[in-house]
């Protein structure tokens, strides 16, 4: 469930074949992308401001990405005058071994959580279980991927490739062996489901006394968290336990409780395709009785700051909208990506966050068609194909490509080549064949390829003088 | 007005007849149409595969051939939203001097159905084509260059000519370039479903405004043997009764 155990997999488009093969993996997907779009789509065309409340959303990402040394700073007084402690970790390892220390501090040897993409990009939970602690993950859907020793697939739907069926399954199976067990007769009713979960959550919950949160939001003008969530599973998991460690990207600052307004607009409306969020917790500092660390998580942001285009993945605040209305997406399923950052935004922010060495983080920024649909849907106008162009030029290119790249080039350096290699194709027209050899035969696979004309439009317009013969 | 027609090298090199037929309406509408012979290509290709220095070679090469003209007309909606989105890009790497050729170039640029709704204010361009056409609007069209419903207001206006609706219209076909090339299993269901939405609409000709697209998914149109045919946007305002 790692960053760390993705690493490792084959190249996006040998996943994405895979899981184009799976029809029943396509229908979840479909559907599911399908219904969200939808509602999302409806309730963003509600407000006549939406086209302002982006842009508003965007200039505040972007003045605080631009100040964001200034902000972190303030942001770790204020925690810590409210009685907080606050930690710095520049990367995955560091966070962990803070996180681990805190812990064993505790005498504890388990804790909960609450969804947090930061904790799974640095492998919180098995770098904790190498020191004996288990990570019991509280969010519904969070839960079916962990006891189905899974993987997630989606930002805001980590399941969202199982169906009903599939997650009555998978509790039957393995809830017993992670705390209280499945019903007797558990059917695969939503409702069943759901209190089956209930059930074996509350018992965690009251006899769990550390909590691991992520946070949406990080207010430097009061220090305060905010978690938005749906189930009311985030708001037990922050309150109840002794001693909570929240882990956050720097990237999730805001400078001011007024500049939540935007995002409490934005965010739901984009993820859920709801007109408000339903649990929405914010917390200062330690409140009474319990303890609280935040753990400031760097882990490759601030050198995707640094680079003036691809900086604007750091705007994002994980709604999903984007994977959503992605085709690409929608037919490859979120475990090609190979990172907790599936879709378009997984497209350019694991490369960033990662670098490109590997030949999956180096084919990522090539999974898109670049149709512009994740662009349009962003709630903070990420410009995603501009910066998966962006990277395309940094990745290395297969040789092959890059002498044919090369070739072209060439031809279109001036007209009289091109011309010549028109009328080459067109005297060699008869000998195309109907199925391409190497990485062209993926195009005839499926597909005919068209005639080659006669006669290109430029000896056309030659030989009769522009239609005047 | 002096137009210059940039004909693009997909069409220039595998579907002539496109530029021919933007030729002949042009001057059915009263253009005085140029094809400047040193033109080449925009360097889409180059650039979206991540060979920005190719890109921007042919894109200076473009400024110097299209900046004299008065308008420049491209019968591609991809190739018009390369020039517009990605040259002021290019161009801010280059030198400034780049930097003001291109501004002064890029905005004379137009999709072939911009250049008549917008420029010459017609949307009858009298044509007659008798059969029933559904339009997809290619990504590039749709989201690059927002070309709405220009071009099916200027299929509507069309004799004889019955514009069924496309479901699922807005959903890329899984062209995108070398995309197709890179990932053709992803690419492949993409078209698949796609194709699939035009031979439910009962249409005999799908349309566009790019023929790369046309060609992904013409190619697979032809290979299931659907009997639909594709055919660019010009083609069809090209035609009256004349030409039957
Ligand atoms: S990139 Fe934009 S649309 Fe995608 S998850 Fe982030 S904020 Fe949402």
């Amino acid at each position: 469930m790692s960053g760390g155990t993705f690493l490792g997999m084959p190249a996006f488009p040998r996943n994405a074949a895979a899981a184009v093969q799976d029809s029943q993996l396509r229908f979840n997907l479909r559907k599911a992308t399908h219904t969200i779009r939808g509602k999302r789509a409806s309730v963003v065309a509600e407000l006549p401001d939406w086209a302002e409340l982006r842009a508003a959303g965007k200039e505040i990402k972007d003045h605080t990405l631009r100040n964001l040394d200034r902000y972190l700073l303030q942001l770790e007084e204020a925690v810590t005058a409210a009685g907080g402690h606050v930690h710095w970790a520049a990367d995955a390892a560091e966070a962990n071994r803070i996180v681990a220390d805190l812990v064993k501090a505790t005498g504890e040897t388990s804790v909960v959580k609450v969804k947090s993409m930061a904790t799974q990009e640095i492998g919180l939970n098995e770098a904790l279980q190498e020191e004996g602690i288990t990570a019991y993950e509280t969010d519904l859907a969070e839960l079916i991927v962990q006891l189905g020793d899974d993987w997630p697939s989606h930002i805001l739907v980590p399941a969202i490739h199982r169906n009903r069926s599939e997650i009555r399954e998978i509790f039957q199976e393995k809830m017993a062996s992670y705390g209280r067990a499945a019903p007797e007769g558990l059917t695969d009713e939503p409702r069943a489901l759901a209190e089956a979960a209930r059930l074996h959550l509350r018992e965690r919950f009251l006899s769990t006394k550390v909590a691991v949160s992520g946070a949406n939001f990080m207010i430097a003008e009061t220090g305060t968290l905010v978690v938005l969530e749906s189930e009311g599973n985030g708001r037990m998991c922050l309150t109840l336990p002794e001693t909570l460690i929240s882990v956050v990207g720097i990237e999730k600052l805001l400078p001011s409780w007024r500049d939540l307004e935007v995002f409490l607009q934005l965010l739901p409306r984009s993820s859920t395709g709801e007109r408000m969020n339903p649990y929405t917790s914010t917390w200062t500092g330690a409140v009474e009785g319990q303890e609280f660390h935040l753990v400031l998580l760097d882990n490759g942001r601030t050198r995707v700051l640094a680079d003036e285009v691809g900086r604007q993945a750091l705007r994002c605040i994980r709604c999903s909208a984007c994977l959503n209305v992605c085709p690409v997406y929608e037919r490859a399923g979120g475990h090609a990506y190979g990172s907790v950052y599936p879709g378009p935004i997984g497209a350019i922010l694991t490369p960033q966050l990662r670098g490109m060495g590997s030949a999956l983080d180096a084919s990522l920024p090539y999974a898109s068609t670049l149709c512009g649909a994740c662009f349009d849907a962003c709630p903070v106008a990420i410009d995603i194909p501009e910066v998966l162009v962006h990277l395309r030029g940094k990745a290395r290119h297969p040789r092959a490509e890059r002498l044919g790249m090369r070739a072209a080039g060439w031809v279109f350096d001036r007209p009289a080549r091109l011309a010549g290699a028109q009328r080459l194709g067109a005297r060699l027209r008869r000998f195309v064949p109907g199925r391409l050899p190497g990485p062209l035969a993926g195009w005839t696979d499926t597909r005919d390829i068209p005639d080659i004309p006669a006669e290109s439009f430029r000896d056309w317009w030659d030989r009769t003088d522009g239609g005047a013969r | 007005m002096r137009v210059a027609l940039f004909i693009t090298c997909v069409n220039d090199t595998l579907f002539p007849g496109t530029g021919r037929a933007v030729v002949t309406l042009l001057r059915r509408l009263g253009c005085d149409v140029e094809f400047p012979q040193a033109q080449t290509c925009c360097g889409q290709m180059h650039v979206n595969t991540g060979y920005p220095e190719e890109g921007r070679r042919l894109a200076r090469h473009f400024v110097d051939v299209f900046a004299e003209y008065d308008a420049v007309v491209a019968p591609s909606g991809s190739c018009a939203a390369m020039v517009r989105e990605q040259y002021p890009r290019l161009a801010r790497a280059g030198d400034a001097s780049f930097a003001g050729e291109v501004a002064e170039t890029v905005p004379k640029v137009h999709d072939l159905s911009e250049f008549l709704v917008d420029v010459l204010g017609v949307t009858d361009v009298g044509a007659y084509f008798p059969h029933r056409v559904t339009y997809h609007p290619t990504c590039h069209s749709l989201r690059g260059l927002r070309l709405g419903d220009r071009p099916t207001r200027l299929l509507e206006q069309v004799r004889g000519l019955e514009l069924v609706p496309l479901p699922g219209a807005e959903e890329c076909c899984g062209f995108g370039g070398t995309f197709a090339v890179k990932n053709p299993a992803v690419s492949a269901a993409m078209c698949g479903d796609k194709v699939r939405n035009v031979a439910g609409t009962g249409a005999e000709v799908l349309c566009a405004a790019d023929n790369s697209c046309l060609m992904h998914i013409g190619g697979t149109l032809k290979r299931q043997r659907t009997g639909v045919r594709i055919m660019h946007l010009a083609e069809i305002l090209a035609a009256t009764e004349a030409t039957r």
